[in-house]
């Protein structure tokens, strides 16, 4: 089967930025040319979709999500998530370890990958545990997690407070070249918070979490990888203090990735005030400062990739009051309109903008998507710059409603996702759920 | 003028009009509560509901009695928070309470921003008793209401706070309640409790108490959370006492005449010595008998509007 696209602007990071035509072939990506459609005969096995006015580029890809499966079906399930996945242009999600029983075994990584395999939507890479457990104490098997198909290894949002634990793992994980990923929080200086400390926590009451609960662990764990040499990914950088150190890493030489989450640069502290729990994520909403340096970490490529930290919770879980609320918010259907708001202040160009999505992501975790390139998975993501829609909450692929954006006016609208060089997504008619 | 507002969810969100206007409509109030027979039916057939889901008496008893000398009905409830935690939301367990026509809830809860929460969903009237670290906004009202009945008035008046602020809502309130009435307020505690950019709420931040009694009019000193030791807040009660206790000796620091002021309950010998608690300073009962006052001036406000 020949599926071709024409007349779309191609930006295909760092190969490719400008009008041409995309050649599928049986599901892989055969050639991306201008006015290929002039060359290529017509014929009943050709299918083609014209993608006039639109932007066709890599389908995206997110090294940080939750898809609660197993363990908290009522949140997410794995084929909600990659609803929602490529409803927000995502083809390939990296999905954190901490379900019920944890993901520090090949059966879970094996169940995980068979729910994915059911979906056919986007594909869902598992990211096994550091620790068994998650409990920070031992290893769990991770050359098996790896041999499973786990593409790196994290304790997300349980912290390995034991330092000799973490250069364990890093010494170890190289030995597979895994990235390892590391929750950067000190449990201690974070104790019972629930937002950032500063003025707002002081005015509302409610305990903090400083930057330092972050930066202290984002130094331990860059002390760490350039001891042991190992691939260390720093996921949802919140602090102006970890972006500096980061950018200091890597004019060392230090073999260190990062991630923002549009959160962290489309929103302050000033979201708590109204004690609406879907404000509440950690880490947590940070100060103007904290935010300028985290777009000037995505600026200077101090910062490689943009990642959502999709974490669904139920809406009564929401509802609980702040402090006992639980952390997270949904994002794989507002990242693109909030990465695109970065192009629209200068910060990044679109073709920046699309990398920090697509390439730079596929890179940090070596994983063969995020590109055009011949050969490759046709992966796509067809999507309209231009268009604005509003935020509803209900209209969510997610089975969660958990998101600070409700209401808000988005610019940069997916209007086709293929995996596979099938159609997984396309948005009118959109169907409610 | 009239007062306006739904709720009393904090002090930030009344002008100092409203705060007067409440201070204003105590006033009659406190002579009932001198009377033989001490009721009016200002609330008759209005239902009020305690919810208190932290403990309480002191406060939940002069909301009681308020209520009842207005004679409103008036039920106490006090579900265990942790019960609302993990089953029903407490979001569900006020609308139940709502859905037998109540008038008034008045809730007490170990969460910031509890009552604001709560106040966006009922269509009764929501005081806040206390919310987590937040506010305590009818303390605040009745430190003012006492204060201004012994000294005349707010305004230009130097307040010290002592103790633990970071955690104290009794502290928030009355910083926002102080400041906005136009007295001078200055805060005294370890760094460790003093939360950060307090200054920028119109405070002056000390660490040395003897500096911050310097001259004040009035001393508010809280109540310290003795297990805060444990968390490395103060090294010891001994050291605390030491460095911030209200003594005889350091109140000669303040005005002649200087009002002594405690939320309760008191840690006689720790955050006030014994004879400065028993001393002709001290208004800590006076405080206590304002409150009814107080919240029957609040309550007969919100009920105007019904």
């Amino acid at each position: 089967m020949t599926l071709l696209i024409t007349h779309g602007h191609v930006i295909d990071p760092g190969r490719w930025n400008g009008e041409a035509d995309v050649l599928i072939h049986d599901g892989r990506i055969k050639a991306v040319e201008p006015k290929l459609h002039a060359k290529l005969e017509q014929s009943a096995s050709l299918t083609t979709i014209d993608a006039t006015g639109l932007i066709v580029c890599p389908g995206f890809v997110d090294l940080h999500v939750h898809f609660r499966e197993p363990g908290f079906e009522y949140k997410e399930t794995i084929a909600t998530g990659s609803a929602a996945a490529v409803a927000g242009g995502f083809t390939t999600v990296c999905c954190m370890p901490n379900t019920r029983p944890v993901n520090d075994s090949r059966s879970v990584t094996e169940f995980i990958l068979a729910q994915a395999a059911l979906t056919k939507k986007a594909r869902v890479l598992p990211i096994g545990a550091i620790t068994k457990g998650s409990k920070g104490e031992e290893l769990a098997e991770i050359g098996e997690l790896y041999e499973a198909g786990c593409v790196a290894i994290s304790d997300d949002g349980m912290p390995v407070m034991n330092s000799l634990v973490m250069r364990r793992a890093m010494e170890y994980a190289s030995a597979f070249t895994l990235p390892v990923i590391d929750h950067c929080e000190d449990s201690h200086l974070s104790q019972d918070g629930s937002m950032n400390e500063g003025l707002v926590s002081t005015e509302l009451g409610l305990p903090g979490i400083p930057n330092a609960a972050e930066d202290v662990m984002v130094a331990r764990n860059l002390a760490l990888a350039e001891f042991t040499g190992a691939r260390l990914h720093l996921p949802h950088v919140s602090t102006a203090g970890s972006v500096r150190m980061v950018r200091e890493a890597k004019a060392r030489g230090v073999a260190v990735t990062a991630e923002a989450c549009p959160h962290h640069f489309s929103l302050t502290d000033e979201a708590v005030r109204s004690y609406d729990a879907n404000a509440k994520m950690n880490p947590p909403l940070r100060t103007d400062a904290d935010v300028l340096a985290v777009k000037d970490g995505l600026r200077d490529h101090t910062i490689d990739v943009v990642a959502t930290d999709h974490a669904p919770h139920a809406v009564q879980e929401k509802q609980w009051p702040f402090d006992s609320a639980p952390f997270g918010i949904i994002g794989l259907e507002t990242a693109l309109p909030l990465t695109l708001n970065l192009v629209e202040e200068g910060i990044l160009t679109l073709e920046q903008a699309v990398a920090k999505l697509t390439s730079a992501p596929a890179r940090a975790f070596n994983l063969p998507y995020g590109t055009l390139a011949p050969g490759t998975a046709a992966d796509l993501v067809l999507l309209n710059p231009n268009a604005s829609w509003i935020v509803d909450p209900a209209q969510s692929y997610s089975l969660s409603r958990n998101t600070p954006f409700a209401g808000w006016t988005m610019k940069g609208r997916v209007e086709k996702t293929l995996v596979g060089g099938a159609v997984v997504y396309e948005t009118l008619p959109r169907q409610p759920r | 003028m009239s007062f306006k507002h739904k709720d009393i969810l904090s002090i930030a969100a009344l002008s100092p009009e409203d705060v007067a206007l409440i201070l204003e409509a105590a006033e009659p109030f406190k002579e009932v509560s001198g009377r033989e027979i001490k009721k009016v039916p200002a609330l008759r057939g209005k239902t009020v509901v305690n919810l208190f889901f932290e403990p309480s008496t002191r406060t939940r008893t002069s909301f009681e009695l308020a209520a009842k000398r207005l004679s409103a009905d008036v039920i106490n409830v006090s579900p265990s928070s942790s019960s609302v935690v993990k089953g029903e939301t407490l979001l569900d367990t006020i609308r139940n309470v709502e859905s037998m026509q109540t008038d008034v809830l008045v809730l007490r809860h170990s969460s910031a921003g509890a009552a604001t929460t709560l106040a966006r969903h009922v269509r009764s009237s929501v005081i806040n008793a206390g919310d987590g670290w937040h506010e305590h906004p009818t303390q605040a009202l009745l430190d003012l209401f006492t204060i201004q009945e012994k000294k005349g008035g707010i305004r230009g008046l130097q307040v010290a706070i002592v103790g633990d602020v970071a955690h104290s809502r009794v502290a928030r309130s009355n910083i926002r309640a102080l400041t906005k009435m136009g007295a001078h307020v200055r805060v005294a505690g370890p760094p460790t409790m003093i939360p950060p950019f307090l200054e920028r709420l119109g405070v002056r931040v000390f660490h040395h108490l003897d500096e911050a009694l310097s001259g004040v009019d009035v001393i508010i000193t809280l109540r310290l959370q003795l297990e805060r030791q444990g968390r490395s807040f103060f090294p010891s009660i001994r050291e605390y006492s030491r460095l911030y206790g209200l003594t005889a000796e350091r109140l000669q620091r303040a005005a002649k005449d200087a009002l002594v002021m405690h939320p309760g309950p008191v840690n006689r010998g720790i955050e006030i010595s014994h004879d400065v608690a028993d001393s002709r300073s001290a208004v800590i009962l006076d405080q206590v008998s304002n409150g009814v006052a107080v919240r029957m001036g609040l309550m007969y406000l919100l009920s105007q509007l019904h």
